[in-house]
Protein backbone atom coordinates (compact mmCIF):
# COMPACT_ATOMS: atom_id res chain seq x y z
CA UNK A 1 0.00 0.00 0.00
CA UNK A 2 3.34 2.51 0.68
CA UNK A 3 4.32 1.86 -2.33
CA UNK A 4 0.87 2.44 -4.06
CA UNK A 5 0.80 5.71 -2.42
CA UNK A 6 3.99 6.98 -3.15
CA UNK A 7 3.14 5.84 -6.99
CA UNK A 8 -0.18 8.19 -6.43
CA UNK A 9 2.20 10.96 -4.38
CA UNK A 10 -0.31 10.34 -1.44
CA UNK A 11 1.73 11.68 1.88
CA UNK A 12 1.25 9.09 4.36
CA UNK A 13 3.07 6.94 6.85
CA UNK A 14 3.68 3.99 8.12
CA UNK A 15 3.13 2.84 11.39
CA UNK A 16 4.68 -0.33 12.60
CA UNK A 17 4.38 -1.79 16.63
CA UNK A 18 7.75 -3.05 16.33
CA UNK A 19 10.27 -3.60 13.94
CA UNK A 20 9.47 -4.15 10.39
CA UNK A 21 8.13 -7.85 9.80
CA UNK A 22 7.14 -7.65 13.15
CA UNK A 23 4.94 -10.74 13.51
CA UNK A 24 7.05 -13.22 11.80
CA UNK A 25 10.21 -12.00 13.97
CA UNK A 26 7.75 -12.41 16.98
CA UNK A 27 4.53 -14.77 16.54
CA UNK A 28 5.97 -17.83 14.07
CA UNK A 29 7.51 -21.13 14.83
CA UNK A 30 11.09 -22.07 13.71
CA UNK A 31 9.92 -24.93 11.48
CA UNK A 32 7.65 -22.19 9.32
CA UNK A 33 7.92 -22.00 5.95
CA UNK A 34 5.88 -20.13 3.74
CA UNK A 35 2.59 -22.28 2.00
CA UNK A 36 3.29 -20.61 -1.20
CA UNK A 37 6.53 -21.10 -3.55
CA UNK A 38 9.43 -18.33 -3.86
CA UNK A 39 7.93 -17.48 -7.76
CA UNK A 40 5.04 -16.00 -6.18
CA UNK A 41 6.57 -14.07 -3.78
CA UNK A 42 5.59 -10.66 -5.40
CA UNK A 43 5.34 -7.34 -4.22
CA UNK A 44 4.39 -4.50 -6.44
CA UNK A 45 7.95 -3.70 -8.07
CA UNK A 46 9.54 -6.16 -6.33
CA UNK A 47 9.67 -10.23 -6.17
CA UNK A 48 11.90 -13.28 -5.75
CA UNK A 49 14.90 -13.27 -7.73
CA UNK A 50 17.04 -16.35 -5.87
CA UNK A 51 17.83 -19.34 -7.67
CA UNK A 52 15.46 -21.43 -6.04
CA UNK A 53 12.29 -20.68 -7.42
CA UNK A 54 10.07 -23.44 -6.65
CA UNK A 55 11.31 -23.88 -2.65
CA UNK A 56 9.72 -22.42 0.22
CA UNK A 57 11.19 -19.26 2.02
CA UNK A 58 11.75 -20.41 6.05
CA UNK A 59 11.44 -17.92 8.18
CA UNK A 60 14.95 -15.76 7.97
CA UNK A 61 13.97 -15.79 4.49
CA UNK A 62 10.69 -14.42 4.94
CA UNK A 63 12.00 -11.86 7.32
CA UNK A 64 15.11 -10.73 5.16
CA UNK A 65 12.57 -10.60 2.03
CA UNK A 66 9.83 -8.17 3.94
CA UNK A 67 12.26 -6.11 5.31
CA UNK A 68 14.30 -5.88 1.80
CA UNK A 69 11.12 -4.26 0.59
CA UNK A 70 10.69 -1.92 3.23
CA UNK A 71 14.23 -0.69 2.30
CA UNK A 72 13.91 -0.81 -1.42
CA UNK A 73 10.70 1.22 -1.13
CA UNK A 74 12.48 3.94 1.52
CA UNK A 75 9.06 3.64 3.04
CA UNK A 76 8.19 5.64 5.68
CA UNK A 77 8.06 3.32 7.97
CA UNK A 78 8.03 4.31 11.58
CA UNK A 79 8.75 1.44 13.98
CA UNK A 80 8.20 0.95 17.63
CA UNK A 81 5.01 2.65 17.55
CA UNK A 82 1.62 0.84 18.88
CA UNK A 83 -1.66 2.64 17.66
CA UNK A 84 -3.82 2.86 21.29
CA UNK A 85 -6.64 4.38 19.48
CA UNK A 86 -8.49 5.26 16.69
CA UNK A 87 -11.37 7.89 16.26
CA UNK A 88 -12.98 9.65 14.23
CA UNK A 89 -13.66 13.67 15.22
CA UNK A 90 -13.88 16.99 13.31
CA UNK A 91 -13.42 15.43 9.49
CA UNK A 92 -10.30 13.75 10.52
CA UNK A 93 -8.96 10.45 12.01
CA UNK A 94 -7.59 10.92 15.57
CA UNK A 95 -4.55 8.10 16.07
CA UNK A 96 -2.74 8.04 19.28
CA UNK A 97 0.10 5.86 20.04
CA UNK A 98 2.91 5.78 22.43
CA UNK A 99 4.62 7.63 19.79
CA UNK A 100 2.48 10.87 19.68
CA UNK A 101 -0.81 11.84 18.24
CA UNK A 102 -1.77 11.51 14.54
CA UNK A 103 -4.73 13.35 12.38
CA UNK A 104 -5.16 11.80 8.73
CA UNK A 105 -8.28 12.08 6.61
CA UNK A 106 -7.64 8.11 5.46
CA UNK A 107 -6.42 4.95 7.67
CA UNK A 108 -5.30 1.83 6.37
CA UNK A 109 -5.89 -0.78 8.47
CA UNK A 110 -2.77 -3.52 7.89
CA UNK A 111 -2.26 -4.87 11.47
CA UNK A 112 -3.30 -8.56 10.04
CA UNK A 113 -6.07 -10.99 9.91
CA UNK A 114 -4.04 -13.24 12.38
CA UNK A 115 -3.21 -11.49 15.55
CA UNK A 116 -5.33 -12.81 18.08
CA UNK A 117 -5.54 -16.53 18.54
CA UNK A 118 -8.95 -18.14 18.53
CA UNK A 119 -9.69 -20.74 21.91
CA UNK A 120 -12.56 -22.31 22.51
CA UNK A 121 -14.69 -20.93 25.45
CA UNK A 122 -14.21 -23.90 27.37
CA UNK A 123 -10.65 -23.82 27.77
CA UNK A 124 -10.17 -22.66 31.22
CA UNK A 125 -11.96 -25.51 32.01
CA UNK A 126 -9.55 -28.39 31.22
CA UNK A 127 -7.71 -29.82 34.03
CA UNK A 128 -4.56 -27.84 35.40
CA UNK A 129 -2.36 -31.14 34.84
CA UNK A 130 -2.60 -29.88 31.07
CA UNK A 131 -0.74 -27.21 29.89
CA UNK A 132 -2.29 -25.15 26.92
CA UNK A 133 -0.71 -22.89 24.27
CA UNK A 134 -1.06 -21.31 21.20
CA UNK A 135 0.51 -21.30 17.50
CA UNK A 136 1.67 -17.90 18.52
CA UNK A 137 3.56 -18.69 21.60
CA UNK A 138 4.76 -22.26 19.52
CA UNK A 139 8.16 -22.51 18.73
CA UNK A 140 8.96 -25.92 18.36
CA UNK A 141 8.83 -29.58 20.01
CA UNK A 142 11.52 -28.99 22.49
CA UNK A 143 9.65 -26.21 24.50
CA UNK A 144 6.83 -29.18 25.01
CA UNK A 145 6.62 -31.29 28.21
CA UNK A 146 7.82 -34.94 27.22
CA UNK A 147 4.31 -37.04 26.87
CA UNK A 148 1.13 -36.91 24.91
CA UNK A 149 0.17 -33.64 22.85
CA UNK A 150 -3.59 -33.08 21.57
CA UNK A 151 -3.35 -30.45 18.72
CA UNK A 152 -6.90 -28.64 17.73
CA UNK A 153 -7.18 -28.39 14.31
CA UNK A 154 -6.14 -29.70 11.19
CA UNK A 155 -5.53 -26.79 8.77
CA UNK A 156 -1.87 -26.07 7.57
CA UNK A 157 -0.71 -24.81 11.39
CA UNK A 158 -1.97 -27.71 12.81
CA UNK A 159 -1.29 -30.52 10.79
CA UNK A 160 2.60 -29.12 10.58
CA UNK A 161 2.44 -29.23 14.60
CA UNK A 162 1.21 -32.80 14.83
CA UNK A 163 3.77 -34.05 11.93
CA UNK A 164 6.80 -32.09 13.98
CA UNK A 165 5.48 -32.79 17.13
CA UNK A 166 5.16 -36.61 16.52
CA UNK A 167 7.89 -36.78 15.16
CA UNK A 168 10.29 -35.93 18.06
CA UNK A 169 8.32 -38.49 20.22
CA UNK A 170 5.46 -36.71 21.67
CA UNK A 171 2.44 -39.01 20.48
CA UNK A 172 0.00 -36.78 19.09
CA UNK A 173 -3.81 -36.69 18.90
CA UNK A 174 -5.10 -34.93 16.04
CA UNK A 175 -8.65 -33.13 16.45
CA UNK A 176 -10.23 -32.44 13.08
CA UNK A 177 -13.23 -30.27 12.08
CA UNK A 178 -13.34 -28.95 8.62
CA UNK A 179 -10.34 -28.84 6.71
CA UNK A 180 -8.86 -28.32 3.04
CA UNK A 181 -7.01 -30.92 1.49
CA UNK A 182 -4.83 -30.59 -1.54
CA UNK A 183 -1.59 -32.46 -2.78
CA UNK A 184 1.06 -30.41 -2.79
CA UNK A 185 2.34 -31.24 -5.97
CA UNK A 186 -0.44 -31.73 -8.94
CA UNK A 187 0.34 -32.98 -12.64
CA UNK A 188 4.50 -32.14 -11.47
CA UNK A 189 3.33 -28.42 -11.02
CA UNK A 190 2.97 -27.04 -7.66
CA UNK A 191 -0.82 -26.53 -6.65
CA UNK A 192 -0.37 -22.75 -6.00
CA UNK A 193 0.84 -22.69 -9.56
CA UNK A 194 -2.28 -24.46 -11.40
CA UNK A 195 -4.73 -22.11 -8.93
CA UNK A 196 -2.83 -18.85 -10.41
CA UNK A 197 -2.90 -20.07 -13.88
CA UNK A 198 -6.50 -21.16 -13.47
CA UNK A 199 -7.64 -17.94 -12.25
CA UNK A 200 -8.63 -19.69 -9.05
CA UNK A 201 -6.39 -17.45 -6.84
CA UNK A 202 -7.93 -13.92 -8.87
CA UNK A 203 -11.49 -14.68 -8.05
CA UNK A 204 -13.20 -11.71 -6.94
CA UNK A 205 -15.59 -11.33 -3.57
CA UNK A 206 -17.73 -9.86 -5.66
CA UNK A 207 -18.04 -12.93 -7.79
CA UNK A 208 -18.55 -15.89 -5.41
CA UNK A 209 -21.95 -16.81 -4.67
CA UNK A 210 -21.30 -16.71 -1.32
CA UNK A 211 -18.48 -14.68 0.59
CA UNK A 212 -19.35 -15.22 3.92
CA UNK A 213 -18.63 -18.82 3.30
CA UNK A 214 -15.86 -17.97 1.32
CA UNK A 215 -14.19 -15.90 3.79
CA UNK A 216 -14.79 -18.70 6.60
CA UNK A 217 -12.76 -21.82 4.41
CA UNK A 218 -10.31 -22.79 6.53
CA UNK A 219 -6.28 -22.44 4.85
CA UNK A 220 -5.46 -25.41 3.03
CA UNK A 221 -3.49 -28.34 4.53
CA UNK A 222 -0.17 -27.46 3.03
CA UNK A 223 3.20 -27.34 4.36
CA UNK A 224 6.57 -26.18 2.07
CA UNK A 225 9.10 -28.46 2.51
CA UNK A 226 12.37 -29.03 0.63
CA UNK A 227 11.12 -32.10 -1.30
CA UNK A 228 7.66 -30.39 -1.88
CA UNK A 229 6.02 -32.96 0.22
CA UNK A 230 2.23 -33.49 0.26
CA UNK A 231 1.41 -33.00 4.31
CA UNK A 232 -2.75 -34.69 4.70
CA UNK A 233 -4.33 -36.76 7.23
CA UNK A 234 -3.11 -39.95 5.69
CA UNK A 235 0.61 -39.05 5.94
CA UNK A 236 -0.13 -37.90 9.44
CA UNK A 237 -1.50 -40.99 10.28
CA UNK A 238 1.34 -42.98 8.59
CA UNK A 239 3.43 -41.31 11.51
CA UNK A 240 1.46 -42.54 14.19
CA UNK A 241 -0.78 -39.98 14.56
CA UNK A 242 -4.61 -40.35 16.22
CA UNK A 243 -7.09 -39.18 13.89
CA UNK A 244 -10.40 -37.71 16.16
CA UNK A 245 -13.26 -35.84 15.92
CA UNK A 246 -13.41 -31.96 16.09
CA UNK A 247 -12.90 -30.75 19.85
CA UNK A 248 -16.81 -30.34 21.13
CA UNK A 249 -16.79 -29.79 24.80
CA UNK A 250 -15.47 -30.94 28.30
CA UNK A 251 -17.36 -33.05 30.89
CA UNK A 252 -15.47 -33.13 34.15
CA UNK A 253 -11.95 -34.40 33.52
CA UNK A 254 -13.21 -35.85 29.70
CA UNK A 255 -12.36 -34.01 26.75
CA UNK A 256 -15.79 -34.73 24.17
CA UNK A 257 -15.13 -35.43 20.47
CA UNK A 258 -18.03 -34.93 17.25
CA UNK A 259 -18.64 -37.85 16.04
CA UNK A 260 -18.80 -36.38 12.40
CA UNK A 261 -15.11 -37.25 12.06
CA UNK A 262 -15.80 -39.17 8.79
CA UNK A 263 -18.33 -36.85 7.39
CA UNK A 264 -15.74 -33.53 7.55
CA UNK A 265 -13.27 -35.72 5.74
CA UNK A 266 -15.26 -36.77 2.70
CA UNK A 267 -16.33 -33.16 2.36
CA UNK A 268 -12.67 -32.87 2.27
CA UNK A 269 -12.36 -35.30 0.19
CA UNK A 270 -14.69 -34.32 -2.41
CA UNK A 271 -13.61 -30.61 -2.58
CA UNK A 272 -10.48 -31.75 -3.69
CA UNK A 273 -11.77 -33.85 -6.01
CA UNK A 274 -13.85 -30.52 -7.15
CA UNK A 275 -10.48 -28.68 -7.39
CA UNK A 276 -8.65 -31.01 -9.63
CA UNK A 277 -11.54 -31.55 -11.65
CA UNK A 278 -11.12 -27.75 -12.04
CA UNK A 279 -7.45 -27.77 -13.02
CA UNK A 280 -7.82 -31.11 -15.68
CA UNK A 281 -10.61 -28.82 -17.26
CA UNK A 282 -8.60 -25.92 -17.37
CA UNK A 283 -5.44 -27.82 -18.47
CA UNK A 284 -7.57 -29.20 -21.53
CA UNK A 285 -8.68 -26.66 -22.44
CA UNK A 286 -5.69 -24.86 -22.39
CA UNK A 287 -3.82 -26.79 -24.30
CA UNK A 288 -1.56 -28.04 -21.34
CA UNK A 289 -2.67 -31.30 -20.90
CA UNK A 290 -0.08 -33.07 -22.91
CA UNK A 291 2.84 -31.15 -21.73
CA UNK A 292 2.02 -32.18 -17.95
CA UNK A 293 2.25 -34.98 -16.15
CA UNK A 294 -1.05 -37.28 -16.28
CA UNK A 295 -4.13 -36.59 -14.00
CA UNK A 296 -4.23 -38.20 -11.00
CA UNK A 297 -6.88 -38.41 -8.10
CA UNK A 298 -5.43 -39.67 -4.79
CA UNK A 299 -6.86 -42.23 -2.11
CA UNK A 300 -9.97 -41.38 0.56
CA UNK A 301 -8.75 -39.96 3.68
CA UNK A 302 -8.57 -42.91 5.87
CA UNK A 303 -10.48 -42.59 8.93
CA UNK A 304 -10.91 -45.70 11.81
CA UNK A 305 -14.16 -47.36 12.12
CA UNK A 306 -14.54 -46.20 15.48
CA UNK A 307 -12.36 -43.04 16.59
CA UNK A 308 -12.77 -42.47 20.42
CA UNK A 309 -15.71 -39.94 20.96
CA UNK A 310 -13.86 -38.32 24.21
CA UNK A 311 -10.04 -38.60 26.44
CA UNK A 312 -9.86 -38.40 29.72
CA UNK A 313 -7.51 -35.90 29.84
CA UNK A 314 -6.60 -35.97 33.56
CA UNK A 315 -4.71 -39.77 33.43
CA UNK A 316 -1.45 -38.05 32.32
CA UNK A 317 -1.27 -39.37 29.10
CA UNK A 318 -1.79 -36.32 27.61
CA UNK A 319 0.24 -33.16 28.90
CA UNK A 320 -0.42 -30.56 26.49
CA UNK A 321 -3.43 -29.05 24.05
CA UNK A 322 -2.37 -27.13 21.37
CA UNK A 323 -4.97 -24.74 20.28
CA UNK A 324 -4.62 -24.67 16.35
CA UNK A 325 -8.06 -22.97 15.79
CA UNK A 326 -7.11 -20.03 13.66
CA UNK A 327 -6.84 -16.24 14.18
CA UNK A 328 -8.66 -13.26 14.26
CA UNK A 329 -8.04 -9.49 13.70
CA UNK A 330 -7.48 -7.27 16.40
CA UNK A 331 -9.87 -4.06 16.87
CA UNK A 332 -9.32 -3.74 20.41
CA UNK A 333 -7.66 -0.23 19.35
CA UNK A 334 -10.69 1.14 16.70
CA UNK A 335 -12.89 3.55 18.30
CA UNK A 336 -15.45 3.57 16.16
CA UNK A 337 -18.32 2.01 14.64
CA UNK A 338 -17.51 -0.45 12.10
CA UNK A 339 -17.72 -3.74 13.64
CA UNK A 340 -20.69 -6.14 13.06
CA UNK A 341 -22.64 -8.32 15.74
CA UNK A 342 -19.77 -10.88 15.26
CA UNK A 343 -16.87 -8.34 16.03
CA UNK A 344 -15.53 -8.16 12.15
CA UNK A 345 -15.19 -5.41 10.30
CA UNK A 346 -17.99 -3.92 8.06
CA UNK A 347 -16.31 -3.24 4.83
CA UNK A 348 -17.10 -3.78 0.80
CA UNK A 349 -13.97 -5.33 -0.48
CA UNK A 350 -11.66 -3.36 1.64
CA UNK A 351 -13.80 -0.64 1.63
CA UNK A 352 -14.58 0.10 5.79
CA UNK A 353 -17.93 1.23 6.21
CA UNK A 354 -16.53 4.57 8.10
CA UNK A 355 -15.17 7.33 5.01
CA UNK A 356 -11.41 7.51 4.04
CA UNK A 357 -10.89 3.89 6.54
CA UNK A 358 -9.59 1.32 4.47
CA UNK A 359 -8.65 -2.91 5.40
CA UNK A 360 -6.41 -4.95 3.96
CA UNK A 361 -4.86 -8.07 4.19
CA UNK A 362 -8.33 -10.40 5.30
CA UNK A 363 -8.94 -13.41 3.99
CA UNK A 364 -10.74 -13.34 0.41
CA UNK A 365 -11.13 -9.41 0.93
CA UNK A 366 -10.74 -8.50 -2.63
CA UNK A 367 -10.07 -12.00 -4.04
CA UNK A 368 -8.90 -15.13 -3.28
CA UNK A 369 -5.26 -14.33 -2.54
CA UNK A 370 -5.65 -11.40 -1.01
CA UNK A 371 -4.47 -12.68 2.26
CA UNK A 372 -1.22 -14.04 0.91
CA UNK A 373 1.93 -12.16 0.00
CA UNK A 374 1.45 -11.98 -3.17
CA UNK A 375 -2.48 -10.86 -2.95
CA UNK A 376 -1.64 -7.93 -1.39
CA UNK A 377 -0.70 -5.79 -5.07
CA UNK A 378 -3.62 -5.84 -6.92
CA UNK A 379 -5.47 -5.08 -3.48
CA UNK A 380 -3.48 -2.00 -2.89
CA UNK A 381 -3.65 -0.80 -6.28
CA UNK A 382 -7.43 -1.16 -6.71
CA UNK A 383 -7.78 0.21 -2.65
CA UNK A 384 -5.76 3.05 -3.50
CA UNK A 385 -7.48 4.45 -6.51
CA UNK A 386 -10.39 4.47 -4.16
CA UNK A 387 -8.31 6.15 -1.40
CA UNK A 388 -7.26 9.28 -4.24
CA UNK A 389 -11.08 9.44 -5.59
CA UNK A 390 -12.11 9.50 -2.05
CA UNK A 391 -9.46 12.35 -1.14
CA UNK A 392 -10.28 14.25 -4.35
CA UNK A 393 -13.79 14.66 -3.52
CA UNK A 394 -13.19 15.41 0.05
CA UNK A 395 -10.94 18.61 -1.70
CA UNK A 396 -13.95 19.22 -3.93
CA UNK A 397 -16.58 19.67 -1.25
CA UNK A 398 -14.85 21.70 1.26
CA UNK A 399 -13.99 24.07 -1.79
CA UNK A 400 -17.67 24.99 -2.26
CA UNK B 1 -20.99 -25.72 -7.86
CA UNK B 2 -24.79 -24.29 -9.27
CA UNK B 3 -26.41 -22.05 -7.26
CA UNK B 4 -29.34 -21.54 -9.78
CA UNK B 5 -32.35 -23.31 -9.65
CA UNK B 6 -33.25 -24.94 -12.77
CA UNK B 7 -36.51 -24.66 -13.89
CA UNK B 8 -37.03 -28.03 -15.05
CA UNK B 9 -35.95 -29.72 -11.07
CA UNK B 10 -38.72 -29.85 -8.98
CA UNK B 11 -38.05 -31.83 -6.11
CA UNK B 12 -40.89 -30.07 -4.00
CA UNK B 13 -38.72 -27.87 -1.94
CA UNK B 14 -39.32 -23.97 -2.51
CA UNK B 15 -35.75 -22.81 -2.71
CA UNK B 16 -36.80 -19.28 -2.75
CA UNK B 17 -38.88 -19.27 -0.20
CA UNK B 18 -35.68 -20.61 2.05
CA UNK B 19 -33.45 -18.40 0.19
CA UNK B 20 -35.35 -15.67 1.53
CA UNK B 21 -36.01 -16.54 5.23
CA UNK B 22 -32.25 -17.24 5.41
CA UNK B 23 -31.78 -13.31 4.07
CA UNK B 24 -34.23 -11.99 6.27
CA UNK B 25 -33.26 -13.95 9.37
CA UNK B 26 -29.31 -12.59 8.53
CA UNK B 27 -30.88 -9.29 9.34
CA UNK B 28 -33.25 -10.02 12.27
CA UNK B 29 -31.25 -12.98 14.24
CA UNK B 30 -33.04 -13.33 16.88
CA UNK B 31 -36.07 -14.42 14.89
CA UNK B 32 -34.22 -17.38 14.16
CA UNK B 33 -34.20 -18.60 17.93
CA UNK B 34 -36.77 -21.77 17.59
CA UNK B 35 -37.89 -23.65 20.50
CA UNK B 36 -39.26 -27.24 19.54
CA UNK B 37 -41.57 -29.38 21.89
CA UNK B 38 -42.83 -32.65 22.51
CA UNK B 39 -45.25 -33.75 25.04
CA UNK B 40 -45.50 -36.92 26.84
CA UNK B 41 -47.99 -39.05 28.78
CA UNK B 42 -47.15 -42.83 29.96
CA UNK B 43 -49.99 -45.10 29.06
CA UNK B 44 -49.06 -48.55 30.74
CA UNK B 45 -45.90 -50.72 31.35
CA UNK B 46 -42.97 -49.43 29.08
CA UNK B 47 -45.98 -47.74 26.53
CA UNK B 48 -46.16 -44.15 26.22
CA UNK B 49 -48.09 -41.43 24.31
CA UNK B 50 -46.05 -38.63 22.75
CA UNK B 51 -47.59 -35.03 21.09
CA UNK B 52 -46.29 -32.56 19.21
CA UNK B 53 -48.21 -29.38 18.33
CA UNK B 54 -46.83 -26.20 18.61
CA UNK B 55 -43.47 -24.69 18.42
CA UNK B 56 -41.94 -20.94 18.77
CA UNK B 57 -40.04 -19.04 16.10
CA UNK B 58 -39.55 -15.93 13.64
CA UNK B 59 -40.24 -14.56 17.28
CA UNK B 60 -44.31 -16.09 17.97
CA UNK B 61 -46.03 -18.92 18.94
CA UNK B 62 -46.44 -21.46 16.11
CA UNK B 63 -48.79 -24.27 15.35
CA UNK B 64 -48.26 -27.89 13.31
CA UNK B 65 -51.29 -27.77 10.63
CA UNK B 66 -52.39 -30.63 12.89
CA UNK B 67 -51.24 -32.57 16.26
CA UNK B 68 -49.09 -35.45 15.56
CA UNK B 69 -49.01 -38.19 18.09
CA UNK B 70 -46.34 -41.00 18.48
CA UNK B 71 -47.06 -44.77 20.72
CA UNK B 72 -43.39 -45.45 21.91
CA UNK B 73 -42.86 -49.02 23.35
CA UNK B 74 -40.66 -51.95 23.54
CA UNK B 75 -40.57 -55.33 21.45
CA UNK B 76 -42.08 -58.26 23.17
CA UNK B 77 -38.32 -59.51 23.67
CA UNK B 78 -38.21 -56.77 26.29
CA UNK B 79 -41.74 -58.52 27.78
CA UNK B 80 -43.73 -55.73 26.69
CA UNK B 81 -46.39 -54.91 24.41
CA UNK B 82 -45.20 -53.88 21.71
CA UNK B 83 -47.66 -51.28 20.93
CA UNK B 84 -45.10 -48.92 18.93
CA UNK B 85 -41.42 -48.18 17.85
CA UNK B 86 -39.00 -48.24 20.78
CA UNK B 87 -37.71 -44.80 21.56
CA UNK B 88 -34.04 -45.30 20.18
CA UNK B 89 -35.38 -46.18 16.91
CA UNK B 90 -37.29 -42.77 16.74
CA UNK B 91 -33.90 -41.64 16.91
CA UNK B 92 -32.92 -42.84 13.37
CA UNK B 93 -36.22 -42.24 12.92
CA UNK B 94 -34.96 -38.44 13.41
CA UNK B 95 -31.46 -39.17 11.89
CA UNK B 96 -32.98 -40.74 8.55
CA UNK B 97 -35.67 -38.24 8.12
CA UNK B 98 -33.37 -34.81 8.76
CA UNK B 99 -30.91 -36.18 6.46
CA UNK B 100 -33.37 -36.74 3.75
CA UNK B 101 -34.97 -33.27 3.87
CA UNK B 102 -31.35 -32.21 3.65
CA UNK B 103 -30.79 -34.34 0.25
CA UNK B 104 -33.91 -33.14 -0.88
CA UNK B 105 -33.81 -29.16 -0.36
CA UNK B 106 -29.59 -29.06 -1.24
CA UNK B 107 -30.66 -31.29 -4.36
CA UNK B 108 -33.05 -28.74 -5.65
CA UNK B 109 -30.78 -25.73 -4.91
CA UNK B 110 -28.01 -27.38 -6.84
CA UNK B 111 -30.29 -27.65 -9.77
CA UNK B 112 -30.50 -31.81 -9.35
CA UNK B 113 -33.21 -34.17 -10.03
CA UNK B 114 -33.90 -36.61 -7.83
CA UNK B 115 -35.80 -39.47 -8.63
CA UNK B 116 -35.73 -41.84 -5.44
CA UNK B 117 -34.12 -41.45 -2.40
CA UNK B 118 -34.38 -44.48 0.24
CA UNK B 119 -31.87 -44.80 3.53
CA UNK B 120 -31.47 -47.70 5.42
CA UNK B 121 -30.27 -47.14 8.98
CA UNK B 122 -28.31 -49.46 12.01
CA UNK B 123 -27.57 -48.46 15.03
CA UNK B 124 -25.53 -50.82 17.07
CA UNK B 125 -25.97 -51.23 20.92
CA UNK B 126 -25.17 -53.32 23.29
CA UNK B 127 -27.85 -54.14 25.94
CA UNK B 128 -26.05 -54.67 28.59
CA UNK B 129 -25.33 -51.12 29.15
CA UNK B 130 -29.61 -50.27 29.71
CA UNK B 131 -29.55 -53.60 31.55
CA UNK B 132 -26.53 -52.23 33.84
CA UNK B 133 -25.15 -55.33 33.56
CA UNK B 134 -21.80 -54.59 32.44
CA UNK B 135 -21.08 -50.27 33.63
CA UNK B 136 -17.89 -49.92 31.11
CA UNK B 137 -20.88 -50.37 28.42
CA UNK B 138 -22.46 -47.47 26.97
CA UNK B 139 -26.15 -47.28 27.32
CA UNK B 140 -26.67 -45.56 23.82
CA UNK B 141 -25.85 -46.98 20.47
CA UNK B 142 -22.23 -47.87 19.63
CA UNK B 143 -22.47 -46.59 16.25
CA UNK B 144 -25.21 -45.84 13.29
CA UNK B 145 -24.70 -46.49 10.16
CA UNK B 146 -26.50 -44.78 7.25
CA UNK B 147 -26.65 -46.71 3.81
CA UNK B 148 -28.24 -44.11 0.95
CA UNK B 149 -29.66 -45.57 -2.45
CA UNK B 150 -29.87 -42.45 -4.70
CA UNK B 151 -31.16 -42.25 -8.23
CA UNK B 152 -30.73 -38.48 -9.98
CA UNK B 153 -29.61 -36.71 -12.88
CA UNK B 154 -25.93 -36.19 -11.33
CA UNK B 155 -22.51 -37.72 -11.07
CA UNK B 156 -21.62 -40.18 -8.60
CA UNK B 157 -19.23 -36.87 -6.80
CA UNK B 158 -21.86 -34.89 -7.26
CA UNK B 159 -24.80 -37.26 -4.70
CA UNK B 160 -21.86 -37.68 -2.36
CA UNK B 161 -21.80 -34.03 -2.18
CA UNK B 162 -25.11 -33.63 -1.63
CA UNK B 163 -25.12 -36.18 1.24
CA UNK B 164 -21.98 -35.23 2.78
CA UNK B 165 -23.24 -31.19 2.66
CA UNK B 166 -26.63 -32.77 4.27
CA UNK B 167 -24.66 -34.05 7.05
CA UNK B 168 -22.97 -30.75 7.38
CA UNK B 169 -26.32 -29.27 7.56
CA UNK B 170 -28.16 -31.47 9.26
CA UNK B 171 -29.56 -30.66 12.47
CA UNK B 172 -30.09 -34.28 14.27
CA UNK B 173 -26.71 -35.21 13.08
CA UNK B 174 -25.44 -32.70 14.80
CA UNK B 175 -27.50 -33.56 17.73
CA UNK B 176 -26.22 -37.71 18.08
CA UNK B 177 -22.85 -36.71 16.77
CA UNK B 178 -22.00 -33.89 19.37
CA UNK B 179 -22.68 -33.58 23.21
CA UNK B 180 -25.88 -31.78 24.12
CA UNK B 181 -26.58 -30.45 27.63
CA UNK B 182 -30.00 -31.92 28.71
CA UNK B 183 -31.67 -30.57 32.22
CA UNK B 184 -34.41 -32.84 33.99
CA UNK B 185 -36.76 -31.32 36.82
CA UNK B 186 -39.86 -32.47 38.40
CA UNK B 187 -42.14 -29.82 38.90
Amino acid sequence: MSRCLTERSIDHVVLEQGEVANSWRKERWESLRLLTPNWQSKLPGYSYDGEDPDGYMDLPAIIDFIDGYAKFLSAPVQTDTTVTSVAYKNDRYQLSTNQGNWQSKTVVLASGAFKIPNVPLFNGTLPSSITTITPDQYRSPDQLEEGGVLVVGASATGLQFADEIHRSGRPVTLAIGEHVRMPRVYRGRDIQWWMDAAGVLDERYDEVDNIVRARNVPSPQLVGTPGRLTMDLNSVTDLGVKLIGRFAGISGNRAQFSGSLRNVCSLADLKMGRLLDTIDEWALDNAMDDRVEGSERYPATRVDDAPPLSIDLANGKIRTVIWATGFRPDYSWLDLPVLDRKGQIRHDGGVVDSPGMYVMGLTFLRRRKSSFIHGAGDDARDLSDHLVTYLEECATTSSH
Amino acid sequence: MTTTTEASVDNGVNVEALLEAKAALTEAPEAAKFIWRANCKWVNGTHSNSVVKSFFGLGEEQNHRTEFTFDADHPEVFASEDNGAAPIEYVLVGLASCLTAGIASIAQHRGIQLRSVSATLEGGMDIQGILGIDSEVRNGFDGIKVTYDIDADASRADIEALVAQSQKRSAVFDIVANPTNITVEIK
